[in-house]
Formats: structure tokens, sequence, C-alpha cells
């Protein structure tokens, strides 16, 4: 029940996007249509999958303070092991994907490597960090959770963007301007699942 | 100074805004705009990080194999970040700065203003222009980042900087300002205004 909820939480009450404005950029310029969307959406949620339990895991037994050796505390390194991990754990899986299934890899395309460079990803790790899991399991869930969270964000807001190229929208406010403030209402629409206990 | 350099400081600031015009950047930004102060603090967090990656990367330039430049990058970014988030840590306690900034400042190291500007300026050019391109493209993050906030802290709690200024004239504070969407929506309205001014930007 405990996973569930935090399960839950983590996709609509902490979405990525929406309470955090982790992974903006890539967020913004790959939601022209539904279907890149999805894909890069996919791929957000696989990388998040993998490098979060990892990450979890070089905290509690490498950086946390005792944890290595006693007496000291390694805390400080965490932004480097962080994105080192997730700068390789990215390349490791552009080899697989490239090895075992040639199809996914030519339709997530470029959108692989770059996304060791977005902040859901680092993000994600970071508010592990501070959130305190108990074991594995949660920090697993909650990887999860966010990955699905940020999938659903960007095909939504793809949806919305292929429907918008038919209205008429005022010259200066066209592309990025009504991208922004249309993020900016789903997000006010987000906030009614933070009145949601979990 | 010539008329490049110039060129140089002034463009990232309105013509070539990071924020609004090459939107980059926006990930770590939007979340720390709720006080003046943690904008501030994030601005210049990320001119001292961009401006010094930039010219250390520049001197390194030569030196650099083309394959694993963005692991070096990556490793220089983080480092000045660390070191920014060492020095902000130890006067965490002085001047009160928030804990939840400790994780926007980790995500520098991933913030795209400072990684494009390495790839697209500091690796071509010598390393005086670099740092002055890295310091002016923080800074005009930091002016956006900057009226954000100020909209944002006078209209959803009535003050700036802490001080109070709307509140005595009996301003009851917006709490919708102070969620995180207004953020989107006031940045929205910034494009608008300068893409007005600015008819060449207009997306077709």
């Amino acid at each position: 029940m405990e996973y569930l909820s935090l399960f839950v939480k983590s996709i609509f009450v902490d979405n990525m996007i929406f309470a955090y404005f982790l992974g903006m950029c890539s967020f913004l310029a790959v939601s022209k249509n539904v279907k890149t969307a999805a894909g890069l959406g996919v791929a957000v949620i696989f990388v998040l999958l993998v490098t979060l339990p990892v990450n979890y895991l070089l905290n509690t037994y490498v950086l946390a303070p005792d944890a290595l050796v006693e007496g000291v505390d390694l805390s400080f390194l965490s932004f480097i092991v962080f994105i080192a991990v997730i700068a390789a754990i990215v390349q490791i899986v552009e080899m697989v994907v490239e090895k075992f299934s040639p199809e996914l890899y030519s339709s997530l395309g470029i959108f692989l490597p770059l996304i060791a460079v977005n902040c859901a990803i680092l993000g994600g790790s970071l508010f592990m960090q501070q959130k305190d899991f108990l074991n594995i399991g949660e920090a697993t869930v909650y990887s999860l959770g966010s990955g699905l969270g940020w999938f659903l964000a960007i095909v939504s807001l793809a949806a919305i963007r292929e429907k918008m190229s038919y209205s008429n929208v005022p010259d200066a406010l066209k592309g990025l301007g009504i991208t922004f403030i249309t993020v900016g209402l789903m997000g006010i629409a987000f906030m009614t699942f933070m009145g949601i206990a979990l | 100074m010539d008329a490049k350099l110039k060129e140089t400081i002034l463009n990232p600031i309105f013509k070539g805004n990071p924020i609004t015009v090459l939107v980059l950047g926006i990930c770590s930004s939007l979340a720390v705009t709720v006080t003046l102060k943690g904008a501030l603090v994030m601005a210049l967090s990320v001119i001292v990080v961009c401006g010094i990656s930039s010219l250390i990367l520049s001197l390194l330039r030569k030196t650099i194999p083309g394959r694993v430049r963005i692991i070096v990058q990556l490793v220089v970014v983080a480092m000045m970040v660390i070191l920014v988030d060492q020095i902000l840590k130890s006067f965490e306690a002085t001047y009160a700065i928030d804990k939840q900034l400790s994780v926007y400042i980790g995500l520098i190291i991933t913030n795209c203003i400072v990684m494009g500007r390495i790839e697209a300026f500091a690796l071509g050019n010598k390393p005086w222009p670099s740092f002055l391109d890295g310091v002016a493209n923080g800074a005009g993050y930091g002016l956006i980042l900057l009226i954000v906030a100020f909209f944002r802290e006078l209209l959803g709690s009535g003050t700036l900087f802490g001080i109070d200024i709307l509140n005595r004239f009996g301003y009851v504070p917006n709490n919708l300002v102070i969620l995180p969407p207004f953020a989107l929506i006031l940045l929205g309205c910034i494009v608008w205004v300068q893409r007005s001014v600015q008819k060449d930007l207009q997306e077709k």
C-alpha cells in the first residue's frame, strides 16, 4: 500500500514537469507532435528507471557519512558521481539498444544521448537524496512514477500543441509564448492533485 | 573595447537572451523565483559557473580530443558547481539561504546554458572572449530570473527582498502567484513583450 501511494504521488502530486519544472528544455523542444514526444517519454522512463536505483545504492553505501570508511563523509561528491553514472548508463543503454533492437534505436534516434543532460534525470537522483528512502524498492517505485509523470506531461502537451496549430494566436505569442502559457495552465490543472493526502 | 567584444557581451542580455530566445536553461530556473533573494543567489551562481567553466574549457580547447569532450565538459562544470555549492553551504546559516535551493544549484550541471555556451562558443574562441560570453549569458539568464522573481514576490507575498512593500496598504497576497505555474505564465508574457518589440523573432 505504501508503494502504491508513493507511485501515485510521484506521478501526479510531485509531477516532474508541473510541480518542479524539470526537463523543461527538451519538454518544450520535442513536444511538437505526439509520436516523437512519446518516443522521448519512453526513453526518459527507461533511463530514470535504470539510473535512479543505481544512484540510490551509491548514495547509501558509498557517499553517505560513515558508509564506506568510518568517519569519512563523501556526500560533497554526489553531484559528480551522479552525473558520471548517468552519462555512463546512457552510453551503455545506447550501445545495448543499438545492438539488440536497431528498430527501437532508430526511432529514439538523437533523444537517447541527449537524455544525459536532461534535468529530470539528475533531478530525480537529487530529490531521491533529499527524500531519504528506506530501501531500494521505494527508490525504484519513485523512479518509475516520476518517469511516467514526465511521459504523461509531454504527450499531453504535444497533443494540445497539435490542436493549437489550427487556432489563431497573436503573432508575438506564436510558438514559444503560447506554449509557456499552456504549460502554466496545465500546471494549474495539476495543482488539484496537491490537495490529495497520500 | 572593440565592437566584437561589445557585441559578445550585449547580445545575450537582450537580443539573444538564453531563456526567451534560445529557450535554454528553463529547467532549473523557475522554482527559485518565488523570492528575489533566491533568484539573486541562483543568478550569481550561474554567472560564476558559466563564466569560469567557459574560461577553463577555452584554455583546454586544443588539448581535448573531440570524442571525449562531453565528459570533460561535464566534469569541469560539475567541479565548479560543487565549489559554488560548498561556498553557499558555508553561508547557509549566516544568510538563511533556502535548503531547497541546493537541489537546483546541483541542477546547474545539466543547465543547458552552461553546456550550450561551452559547445557553441568556448571551444572555438580565445579564453578572454569565452569568459565574457559565459558571464554575459549568465547575466542574461539572471535578468529574466530577477524580473520573474520581482513580480512573484511583490504580488505573491507583498514584499521585496523580505521587506514589506504592499502589505502595509492592506494588500492581500495572491497565493496563485507563488505557485509554480504562474512563473511559466509570467515567462510567456515576457516573451510576448519581447517579441512585440523585436518583430524579427516572431515564429511563423
